[in-house]
């Protein structure tokens, strides 16, 4: 909302600085954007008379003019207008002048002929032809009697180019705000000044309303009052200018003066107004009704819109000729020929014109006032305003009487006044009566133990907003501070500890963590090359996404993963080792919430292998304390490399997928080195995992080492052979480390030779050489048995 | 004999004065002290001796000997300490070469703010609580006495999955969720993820983070809602710190407020980064709308509270001046490695 100061002026006297006023506006709940003076960046113009002009010499449409700008001297200004006559008063910009768009005049000579400045259009002052409806558009701005000749005079107050616009964000609570009036009142208040308003008094000029208007309302539900009012034999003309400039501070341009009046009184009070010619009202019938099926309007932007049943409407005896409180239709605007209007100010249901407005998609000023529910009590004086305007303006000669139909008046919302409990609440001490001199003046009235809250406030229902309406004229800042007391026994819950060790530990792997968006594209999945019946294609579908790529919610983070890997190949990055802790979503259909759950998701390529992502997982897995997991291959995903992936379970149940990115889906990425991702079940870690952990005495007796190296199949997983020796070799094995795989010229084809260190060590003595070797026996003779020798 | 120990002794004093390395040393102790050295050499001319000059001489010989020894002892010190210093001057490197990369990844901008966050909370005694990011309308809007139609919907573009789930666009549902499931004295913070309509570009995203807080108890007013925040605002940018409140509208708190903190980078004397403001907003809060305790089946007569929230994004960008949110979503090494 844009506040013209000159306006705001008429209803309160204020002498702050601009500065100030935003300041403490800001301070009592009424939130200033900023502000600006109007012509700011016009600087050296004055008021001049074109005294003489002469053709130039070697022009054929360049005039010399001499300008008397109040100075003994004249000044002469060669100019390419044609529209001048000596004695027009017009705007002077002189050497070293800026005009509109910054653009700097300096004396200088145009075809010879010295010229001392510029004569100014209206575009050059930033003006339009609405704000001077006399002027030319492609020519010098002659000023008319509406502004001040005073010859030398500063341009901005000679033609009222000088009003200072403070623009407010006012809340959505905050309707009456969206109003001259409303504001002019917080400022009263803010500033400790009178509000001077004053009821508008209609002549009228004879006839009665009655006779060539009815009203009728259908929906009381939805059209709380509707008055209205005729004015006959229109003069339609532009309106004075202290009503154009009013409008024009406040962004709305100014058309004429019924269109005018209608806006100036929107503005002025915040109810909409708005104005039908009656020869388009068949039988001066106004009806407040639903609209009927299949019912079309074309509306003022000329566009024709399709009603349904739920939509309120402005009805003649025959068609609708308006939304209710969204736009008019194109034959009830104002046109040159207008000789007899009804004016309209009504109270319509905000959720109404709301859901008519989404659904039309169309908004407008009168909406957006509306559909935070105005009061009905304003019609009446919004009317009367509106008619005496037209008397004012003499815009037409106003019927006697109005048309007031109104079926559902509000009820005054009162409250017990307990200035107790709002000290309480706040934690201040301000008396009953500063209190209750802090409500009266914003409007509200206190007595016997009563608070009663304005027409305008309907914001008002609780206790509660009565303590917001004392704490910010208290001000906030002035509440004493209150430091924190009582038991402060808070602690990161079991999950959280875990993520946090998990973050951790995956930041000691050398991984850097990412953030992704938690929705993709369903392309995605085509990506990864997930299976067309795959269950992580069923997402959480957004019925109303950014577009495409945002679309769905993932169920699967892989993706996500993918496209940060493939962005970093992209951008030249030598290496990437990512890691992140996404939430996946699992539908659940439409009645339950989908289920969301953390997963730790690793990417990485650039100078690694499968078995730097291996020992990676191993390690968050040891130090989250999983240590009962079996490792197997995968070789089905089609996400990942067949012969490069394992799958962790536990109890049987899969935990994890790891691996090498299959090179059918590198390519969907455009990623031309090997990737490798890993996706762990962070639930079954906090399940199964954080075994405790006890501390092992530390050997007190020395280990004795044996290497052993075996010659078996290819295909034989090294675990296996683990296995065997473990179980064979019994507790006097402390560990037992692989060290060397070894394929080729010296084993028989398609044969590996697999050579291990084992440590063996008693608790309680040092093994002699018999006890060492006689477990190295067991252990051959173990995988003997499962045809496995000892490579000679 | 006398005098040729003495001789011996000066002598010997003499060549080990221009030792310098271990092995002349090894080669004078042979000379005077070995098995065919000068002293022994000398000892065994002892039984030509009388009897009477035997322990006198004796006695001489040993301490010509101890003093030798002595000497040579010091010597190798002295030469083992400038073979040392000799060593370290030839192991002299560059040291401004650079240092070797340590293998630890980078923490998210967004974790480093957030953790600091949460402990700053974790030690003003907040727990923190989580709630679902696909959200109830219920939840979102309707217990936040955001009804159906309520103007105040414009301002939060919502994602919809059907006409009651929704992405959350704020982390003010949890307050419900924890005040249904917990009596007061309730005092958490809920940091999440939330989603809104809004296209990307460098200060808009459609996901992003909040930070919740709600307290509620018997007796808490507006005072503690300001003693809190900016005991918080203190611990995260500085003792100097101090906290600016502007009135404001949210439809689950009343009073409303936002808060606006000294700029961390002027003090509060206006620079570009607070536009001249010398302050800058981080905050919403205000006292919990006794409604919306009601509907949560807290009763307004006997406790009241106050709830926050905190945009991290914007913490994160002013933290390490950083001008375009997309950064923080796109991952790129190069921007994350500075972290």
């Amino acid at each position: 909302m844009n506040l013209s100061k000159k306006w705001l002026n008429d209803y309160v006297e204020l002498d702050v600085s601009d500065k100030q006023f935003a300041d403490d506006m800001t301070i009592s709940g009424s939130k200033v954007e900023g502000f600006e003076t109007e012509g700011e960046e016009l600087k050296n113009i004055i008021v001049g008379r074109v005294e003489s002009l002469e053709r130039h010499p070697d022009s054929d449409h360049l005039w010399i003019c001499q300008i008397n700008v109040g100075k003994e001297e004249n000044i002469q200004i060669v100019t390419g207008a044609q529209n001048l006559t000596a004695g027009d008063i017009v705007p002077v910009a002189m050497d070293n002048s800026v005009v509109f768009g910054g653009h700097k005049i300096k004396k200088g000579k145009l075809r010879g002929v010295e010229s001392n400045g510029m004569l100014c259009s209206l575009g050059e002052l930033g003006l339009t032809i609405h704000d001077f409806p006399y002027a030319v558009e492609d020519g010098i701005f002659v000023l008319g009697d509406d502004c001040d000749k005073t010859l030398g005079m500063d341009i901005h107050y000679a033609i009222g180019l000088n009003d200072v616009i403070t623009e407010f964000e006012i809340t959505s609570n905050r309707s009456d705000c969206l109003s001259i009036i409303g504001l002019a009142r917080e400022a009263a208040a803010t500033f400790d000044k009178e509000l001077k308003v004053n009821e508008p008094v209609v002549k009228g000029s004879g006839g009665d309303v009655n006779e060539l208007l009815s009203v009728e309302i259908e929906e009381a539900e939805k059209c709380y009052r509707y008055c209205g009012a005729v004015v006959k034999n229109v003069r339609i003309k532009p309106s004075p200018r202290w009503i154009r400039e009013r409008l024009r501070a406040c962004g709305v341009r100014p058309i004429n003066n019924i269109v005018d009046i209608t806006n100036f009184v929107m503005l002025e009070y915040g109810q909409p107004m708005h104005a039908f010619d009656l020869r388009y009202l068949d039988g001066g019938k106004v009806i407040v009704r639903n609209a009927r099926e299949g019912e079309k309007i074309t509306t003022l932007d000329d566009v024709e819109r399709n009603l349904t049943t739920e939509m309120l409407v402005i009805a003649d005896e025959n068609k609708p000729v308006a939304v209710a409180g969204v736009m008019g239709g194109e034959y009830s605007g104002i046109m040159d020929d207008t000789t007899t209007i009804v004016f309209e100010s009504a109270c319509f249901n905000g959720v109404s014109v709301r859901r008519t407005s989404k659904a039309l998609g169309l908004r407008t000023e009168a909406c957006t006032r509306y559909e935070k529910e105005l009061n009905p009590a304003s019609c009446e004086t919004c009317l009367k305003r509106a008619l005496e305007l037209v008397e004012l303006l003499d815009a037409g000669d106003v019927v006697d009487g109005i048309v007031d139909c109104f079926p559902t008046p509000k009820e005054v919302v009162k409250l017990p006044f307990e200035p107790e409990w709002v000290n309480n609440f706040i934690g201040i001490d301000v008396s009953a009566d500063e209190q209750k001199k802090m409500l009266e003046k914003i409007g509200f009235t206190v007595e016997d133990g009563m608070i009663y809250a304005p027409y305008f406030r309907n914001d008002i229902e609780h206790k509660a907003d009565i303590s917001e309406e004392i704490a910010r004229f208290y001000g906030y800042q002035a509440i004493p501070n209150r430091e924190l007391s009582g038991v402060a026994n808070a602690r990161l819950t079991e999950e959280q500890q875990l993520e946090r060790l998990i973050r951790s530990t995956c930041l000691g792997c050398g991984l850097t963590e990412i953030e992704t968006f938690s929705f993709i594209s369903p392309k995605y999945y085509d990506k990864i090359n997930l299976p067309e019946d795959s269950e992580y294609r069923n997402s959480v579908v957004i019925t109303n996404p950014l577009g495409e790529d945002t679309s769905v919610m993932r169920t699967n983070a892989i993706p996500s993963m993918m496209e940060v890997l493939a962005r970093n190949y992209k951008n030249r990055n030598e290496k990437a080792y990512l890691y992140e802790i996404p939430v996946e979503y699992t539908s659940q259909g439409l009645e339950t919430l989908p289920l969301e759950k953390q997963k730790i998701v690793i990417g990485m390529y650039g100078d690694c292998d499968f078995f730097s992502l291996k020992g990676i997982v191993e390690e968050i897995l040891y130090k989250t304390g999983l240590s009962s997991y079996d490792v197997e291959a995968v070789t089905e995903d089609p996400t990942f490399h067949p012969g490069r992936t394992a799958r962790l379970t536990v109890d049987g149940e899969e935990f994890a997928v790891f691996g090498e990115i299959h090179p059918a889906v590198l390519e969907n990425y455009g990623i031309g080195e090997k990737c490798y991702v890993a996706r762990i079940d962070i639930e079954t870690i906090f399940n199964k995992g954080r075994e405790p952990k006890l501390y092992k005495k530390l050997p007190k007796f020395p280990a004795s080492t044996r290497d052993l190296a075996f010659v078996c199949d290819r295909d034989i997983p090294v675990l296996t052979l683990e296995k065997a020796i473990s179980s064979a070799a019994g507790k006097l094995l402390e560990s037992i480390e692989l060290f060397d795989v070894y394929m080729g010229s010296q084993i028989e084809e398609g044969k590996k030779s697999v050579a291990y260190s084992l440590k063996l060590r008693a608790e309680d003595r040092t093994l002699t050489d018999e006890e060492a070797d006689n477990v190295v026996k067991k252990a051959i003779k173990a995988l003997d048995k499962l045809g496995i020798s000892l490579r000679s | 004999m006398k005098a040729m120990l003495e001789s011996i002794a000066r002598d010997a004093k003499a060549a080990l004065e221009l030792a310098n390395t271990k092995q002349e040393l090894e080669n004078i102790r042979v000379k005077y002290l070995g098995k065919k050295g000068e002293v022994t050499a000398v000892l065994k001319q002892m039984g030509k001796l009388s009897p009477e000059e035997r322990p006198v001489m004796g006695q001489l010989a040993n301490e010509v000997r101890a003093s030798i020894e002595a000497l040579i002892e010091a010597t190798d010190e002295k030469i083992k300490k400038e073979e040392l210093i000799k060593k370290l001057k030839e192991e002299k490197i560059d040291v401004t070469m650079p240092g070797k990369k340590s293998a630890l990844g980078h923490k998210h901008p967004l974790n480093i703010v957030l953790d600091e966050v949460k402990d700053i909370f974790l030690g003003m005694g907040f727990d923190i609580a989580t709630g679902p990011e696909v959200e109830w309308d219920y939840y979102n809007f309707e217990a936040l006495n955001i009804p159906k139609d309520h103007p105040a919907r414009d301002t939060q573009d919502t994602f919809y999955i059907t006409e009651n789930m929704l992405l959350r666009t704020q982390t003010s549902p949890v307050q419900i969720r924890v005040m249904e499931k917990q009596a007061p004295p309730i005092r958490v913070i809920s940091p999440g993820r939330v989603f809104r309509s809004d296209a990307v570009d460098a200060t808009h995203s459609p996901l992003f983070h909040q930070i919740e807080g709600l307290v509620v108890d018997k007796g808490i007013t507006m005072g503690d809602l300001k003693g809190t925040l900016e005991a918080f605002a203190k611990r995260l940018y500085g003792e100097d710190t101090k906290i600016r409140l502007r009135p404001h509208h949210f439809p689950f708190t009343e009073p409303s407020c936002e808060i606006d903190v000294t700029c961390f980078k002027c003090g509060g004397k206006g620079c570009p980064m607070c536009k001249g403001e010398g302050f800058i907003e981080i905050l919403g809060a205000g006292m919990v709308h006794p409604k919306v305790l009601k509907a949560c089946g807290v009763d307004p007569e006997v406790y009241s509270g106050y709830a926050f929230g905190v945009g991290l994004e914007r913490l994160v960008m002013f933290r390490f001046d950083i001008d375009d949110m997309r950064l923080l979503y796109e991952n790129d090494m190069r921007f994350l490695g500075q972290f």
